[in-house]
């Protein structure tokens, strides 16, 4: 048996690097596909929320536009109101003693990640919707544009970018959190790691390697969205088309910052 | 001659405050109508409401005759119909400038990329910013993004076209080559609705010039009736202090 700590660290890395990875690769795939289906739920959620109904529309769509209104606010109240620890155990337990469902564990882990991402999500987008100059709607609406249209490619392109840092606090925030779901048996870095520490009892040791795992992870991330910040920004230049003198010229006019 | 839009018994409020109090109108195919007055007049309002920026309260809004609320036309088709440039230019900022005249023809019109393409180059070309093309707006200067703007609408080929105040957010250098190329359009037969400042493009363009005071039209006639032999004492006072 090893007795120093770097000893420790190193044995517990060989006898249970598998371990480790496996859980590290269920966080991410827990993390991405939540952050990921969070994401467009927020977005569905979020135009629902900026639809207006069409002028001179009846009362009957002016009631469903309210009743639809309603739901969102139910929606992003109850989730981001109360702990995901908890939403998983209602949402786990309710499927397994009410509907007699056991829930796939990565499965369930999924859904309960992307679910209360979604509510974050829509808050989140619909302030990036509002910082986009209404200018902009109007002047889709007045080219004919649906709301659809007008959304989709012009207001979300750019309200996505504006938010992305915020999009990037999510996706870090579901790395971490979702360890909380080690509560329903999902086999994830926490998991696997308790596990791990309670063979030898060597817990400090095992979650010094957890937390060094957790670190890397987010800081990859974090740069990843950087690196998509800036691509999302389009060139800083461009170039002149045609030049009078000479087609094959070419004139670069470069963005001053 | 048919009146292309006419306007019936407008009004409009935002809460207590009564922006348009019975307006009557009509432009007829080719005319550029310029509507003038002090700021907070309703200029803008009438524009929007003919866009249905704005919903009016009262009144009709027709275009060739027909209801534009209640008429029974097709919104999209409306709106290419009659198209509108803004003060503050409004191009979508996250597409180059020919993305800029390309998208709502090929959303709102379902035209293909090639025809789109077209049309888009042969009205940049015409506002003089074909070279400009893969620029973003955000490059552009105030003046630039004006012309793209214009040709935006005009690549939606409309029959109307509404100008929102199109110079004022420009810089005074910047303002004539805006105005260039609008009286380039209304040399061409394009219908035009201009809410303007500057009673220079309303004297030589216009073919009618209103007045709007406290949103009634006080008068309306040619640049010469209107402008230079104003019948109100309200148009007199503010064609003194404007012309000053």
């Amino acid at each position: 048996m090893p007795t120093t700590f770097f000893g420790w660290v190193w044995f517990l890395l060989q006898k249970y690097g598998v371990l480790f990875l496996r859980g590290t690769g269920i966080t991410m795939l827990v993390a991405v596909s939540g952050t990921l289906l969070g994401f467009l739920l927020g977005l569905l959620a979020a135009i629902a929320r900026t639809v207006e109904p069409a002028q001179g529309a009846g009362k009957g769509r002016r009631a469903a536009v309210k009743v639809l209104h309603g739901i969102m606010n139910v929606y992003i109240q109850v989730f981001r109101g109360t702990p995901m620890i908890v939403q998983a155990m209602i949402i786990y337990y309710g499927a397994m003693q009410y509907l007699g469902i056991t829930m796939n564990e990565i499965a369930a882990a999924v859904l309960i990640v992307s679910v209360n991402t979604g509510a974050y999500m829509a808050e989140i987008i619909r302030g990036g919707i509002l910082s986009i100059d209404k200018g902009q709607t109007e002047a889709a609406h007045s080219i004919g544009l649906t709301h659809w249209q007008t959304m989709t490619g012009v207001v979300l392109p750019q309200a996505v970018r504006n938010i992305l840092p915020s999009i990037g606090n999510e996706f870090i925030v579901n790395i971490k959190d979702s360890s909380v779901l080690n509560v329903i048996s999902v086999s994830e870095l926490f998991f696997q790691s308790k596990s791990a520490a309670g063979t030898y009892f060597r817990y400090f040791e095992v979650f010094f390697i957890t937390g060094c795992i957790y670190l890397v992870l987010t800081l990859l991330v974090t740069r990843a969205i950087r690196l998509l910040e800036k691509k999302l920004e389009g060139p800083d230049h461009y170039v002149i088309c045609g030049s009078q003198s000479d087609s094959a010229s070419v004139i670069t006019v470069t963005e001053e910052k | 001659m048919e009146n292309v839009l006419e306007i019936r018994h407008l009004r409009k409020s935002f809460g207590a405050h009564e922006v348009l109090r019975d307006i009557d109108f009509a432009a007829q195919a080719g005319e550029v109508v310029c509507v003038i007055g002090s700021s907070g007049s309703g200029k803008s309002t009438l524009l929007r409401c003919i866009n249905l920026l704005e919903t009016p309260d009262a009144g009709e809004i027709l275009y060739h005759g027909q209801n534009i609320q209640t008429g029974g036309l097709s919104m999209p088709a409306f709106h290419a119909k009659v198209g509108m440039v803004f003060q503050q230019f409004n191009l979508f900022e996250n597409m180059t400038v020919l993305k800029n005249c390309m998208y709502g023809q090929m959303k709102a019109l379902g035209r293909g990329e090639k025809e789109s393409r077209g049309n888009a180059m042969k009205y940049l070309a015409k506002v003089g910013m074909d070279q400009f093309i893969n620029a973003r707006p955000r490059q552009l200067s105030g003046g630039q993004k004006q012309r793209v703007a214009i040709a935006r609408a005009l690549a939606m080929d409309p029959e109307v076209l509404l100008f929102d105040e199109p110079t004022s957010a420009l810089d005074p250098e910047m303002v004539g080559e805006v105005l260039n190329v609008m009286q380039e359009l209304a040399r061409s037969g394009l219908t035009m609705l201009v809410v303007t400042h500057e009673m220079g493009f309303a004297r030589s363009v216009a073919s009618k010039v209103v007045f709007m005071d406290a949103g009634v039209i006080l008068e309306a006639g040619t640049p010469e009736q209107v402008l230079d032999h104003p019948q109100q004492e309200r148009t007199k006072a503010f064609l003194a202090n404007v012309l000053k």
